[in-house]
């Protein structure tokens, strides 16, 4: 708003003019030229002009694909209803919160206990500032967010294998590290070593960047000082009056950094899905979920159970069981945008072309294990300074992630205590109880803080292959499926077009899921009309 | 820091635990799992246990949500010892996760599937037989 109060035409409103009078291609390549878009598919809130002439469409999953879906194609004057196995709409937009009872296949109940405020996002739990999609949906929608904290240089890493054991600070394994590279490489460009790759005037350049860069001293060396110290922080923190002295600390050696392997959890800080800033939802990530369903009353019909889907040159029909009543129902329309995950929709029958059946059948859903555990006390916070961020260890757990909410404020707290992606812990993970699970968590992280014997209070863990609605996490494409099936999956067969992560190539992303839908509704549409 | 004693820790939770203990016979704690990136388990039992049991439930009787995992339980499809490589290997619906397993892991669970859970199906597979499938899916250990 003050942009726009400020300047006599904001960029924003230019291109909204643009929008109107040109059309949404027009708007694009003005977009582009402005910097906005180019790193995305999303074009701004879309547009389906045109009258559907009150076509109907029926909608298969009530997860953010499905509910943009109906939100939007509701907007364009479809008559849509979406079909929802839960009793909740979100699908894996999910906050579980004190006083939620959740079963999983096999059929152990867990009841969570958490205290009020407090939760755990069992599936995706941040947004990266790129995700423009899902970003504007929660603008338009009212849905709160505020920072998640994905780099704490006071967080931790930790190895079983390095250091005895002992977790070690992400700010000086991160100086160290980078220390250690700008020393080695300002001794071979002193040597010589580099005479044939840089030009000397280069060379001093690189020299000033690594001793800038790197935190080396004026003899280019990387070790205890107030240089280093400017990265890696102090033993001692300078003070006041008489105990201001800092004390500067012993880097870590380039022999010990690089065999202890600590380095690689660099990595989930650098990668640019990590990239700050990234977003939640104040309140849980469910809340997403929650203020799509707001937009669309009436339209969910919920514990709907599909078991088929069948398609003719007119319409088509959706057999559904009523989980409330156990009666076998159908609902009829003129389309369907099928937003089940493929390993519901594998197992249903459906008639589409051979070539999209093979590519709903191609792929496996990844493994994935999350436990929440909440403490009496923040003592990541109180003891260790720890606000915010992930720690990240070898262990099965994987990670302990700390809330990026009600930092400072005392109280209990929930830590994420566990976050194991593949492999074989996740499986053995998931063959546990949701007890054993959380003993495991607590077994792995007072490795790692030793106040999780004191402390814990109670815990709630969630494995994605026993979740009932989705059985697995998310599409796990291998190159090869994606080379041989993607396109196949994403046509409009006859009537049904196809929605969800797997349907995009941000695979396990709330992003992918919009686009997906987005993507397949647009070219739906077109088709309609075109009838 | 230091490390603690995992039954001081367990006594520490057990107080406060909200859930009940499974009793479960195939119980597995964090000093059993698996390090890195394949199947610490030996042997089709522990396998079947820590892994399979997973989706396929302790009993092998499948689970039904919105979908369903197939019972091995009494399964006819296990007649053919090739029916249960190929679903370790593909990597189509079920994850391939005999790529985590050695060929004789491999071998052991699909030898101990066979042969419990109401089914008897004698002719036991090998490690070299597993070598063959693994090929054929194309899939290096």
């Amino acid at each position: 708003m003050s942009e726009a109060a400020s300047t006599p035409l904001s960029r924003r409103h230019l291109l909204e003019l643009i929008g109107a009078a040109a059309g949404g291609s027009a708007m694009y390549r003005a977009m582009t030229s402005l910097g906005f878009a180019a790193e995305s598919s999303w074009r701004g809130p879309i547009r389906l002009e045109g009258d559907p002439k009150g076509a109907s469409v029926v909608i298969l999953g009530a997860g953010l694909a499905g509910l943009t879906a109906a939100y939007e194609l509701g907007r364009a004057g479809y008559q849509v209803q979406v079909l929802e196995y839960n009793a909740r709409a979100g699908g894996r937009n999910w906050s579980i919160r004190g006083g939620d009872v959740y079963a999983e296949l096999g059929g152990a109940t867990q009841t969570c206990a958490f205290d009020e405020g407090l939760y755990l996002n069992p599936g995706p739990w941040r947004i990266p500032y790129h995700h423009h999609a899902i970003l504007d949906y929660c603008r338009r929608f009212g849905v709160t967010l505020e920072p998640f904290i994905q780099l704490n240089h006071n967080a931790l890493l930790h190895s079983t294998k390095a250091f005895d054991g002992r977790p070690q600070r992400i700010r000086e394994v991160k100086a160290d590290f980078e220390g250690a590279i700008a020393e080695l490489l300002a001794k071979a460009t002193r040597k010589g070593a580099l005479d044939e790759a840089v030009s000397k005037e280069d060379q001093e350049i690189l020299l000033e960047a690594l001793r800038w860069h790197g935190g080396l001293d004026r003899d280019f060396r990387y070790r205890a000082g107030e240089d280093s110290a400017e990265f890696r922080g102090y033993v001692r923190n300078p003070g006041g009056g008489l105990s201001a002295r800092p004390l500067h600390g012993e880097p870590i050696g380039t022999h010990e950094i690089l065999t202890s392997r600590l380095w690689r959890g660099l990595q989930n800080f650098s990668s640019y899905d990590f990239q700050t800033t990234m977003f939640q939802p104040a309140g849980g990530m469910g809340r997403i979920g929650e203020a799509f369903a707001r937009q669309i009353p009436n339209a969910i019909r919920y514990r709907a159970k599909v078991t088929g889907i069948h398609q003719d040159d007119r319409g088509v029909t959706v057999t559904f069981e009523d989980l409330g009543g156990g009666a076998v129902q159908q609902a009829r329309a003129d389309w369907c945008v099928c937003a089940l995950p493929l390993t519901i929709l594998s197992q249903l029958p459906v008639n589409v072309s051979a070539a999209m059946k093979a590519a709903i059948d191609a792929v496996p859903y990844a493994s994935v294990v999350k436990t929440g555990l909440q403490f009496k006390r923040r003592f990541w916070e109180e003891d260790e300074h720890i606000f915010g961020g992930i720690s990240y260890t070898d262990l099965p757990i994987r990670e302990i992630a700390y809330p990026s909410a009600g930092m400072n404020a005392g109280g209990k707290g929930v830590l994420l205590g566990g976050y194991t992606w593949e492999g074989p812990n996740a499986y053995e993970l998931t063959a546990m109880s949701p007890a054993e699970r959380i003993q495991v968590a607590l077994d792995c992280g007072a490795q790692i803080h030793p106040q999780y014997l004191s402390e814990f209070e109670t815990g709630v863990s969630v494995a994605w292959h026993r979740v009932p609605f989705t059985l697995g996490c998310a599409g796990e494409w291998s190159d090869e499926a994606r080379r041989d099936h993607y396109d196949d999956l994403c046509q409009i067969d006859g009537r049904i077009v196809l929605a969800g992560e797997h349907a995009s190539h941000l695979p396990a992303w709330q992003e992918g899921a919009i686009l997906s839908a987005l993507d397949a509704i647009t070219r739906l549409h077109s088709k309609v009309l075109a009838i | 820091m230091r490390r603690l004693s995992r039954q001081r820790i367990r006594r520490a939770s057990a107080l406060c635990a909200t859930v009940l203990f499974s009793a479960a016979a195939s119980a597995q704690g964090l000093s059993s799992m698996s390090q890195g990136w394949v199947f610490g388990e030996q042997g089709g039992e522990a396998l079947y246990a820590h892994v399979c049991a997973a989706c396929h439930q302790p009993d092998a009787k499948g689970a039904v949500g919105a979908a369903s995992y197939p019972a091995l339980a009494e399964d006819k499809n296990l007649a053919s010892a090739e029916y249960v490589e190929t679903q370790l290997f593909s990597g189509k619906s079920m994850p391939a996760l005999g790529r985590m397993m050695s060929n004789q892991q491999a071998a052991d669970v699909i030898n101990y599937v066979r042969a419990h859970f109401g089914n008897n199906y004698r002719d036991e597979v090998s490690a070299a037989d597993i070598e063959a499938a693994r090929r054929q899916a194309g899939s290096a250990p």
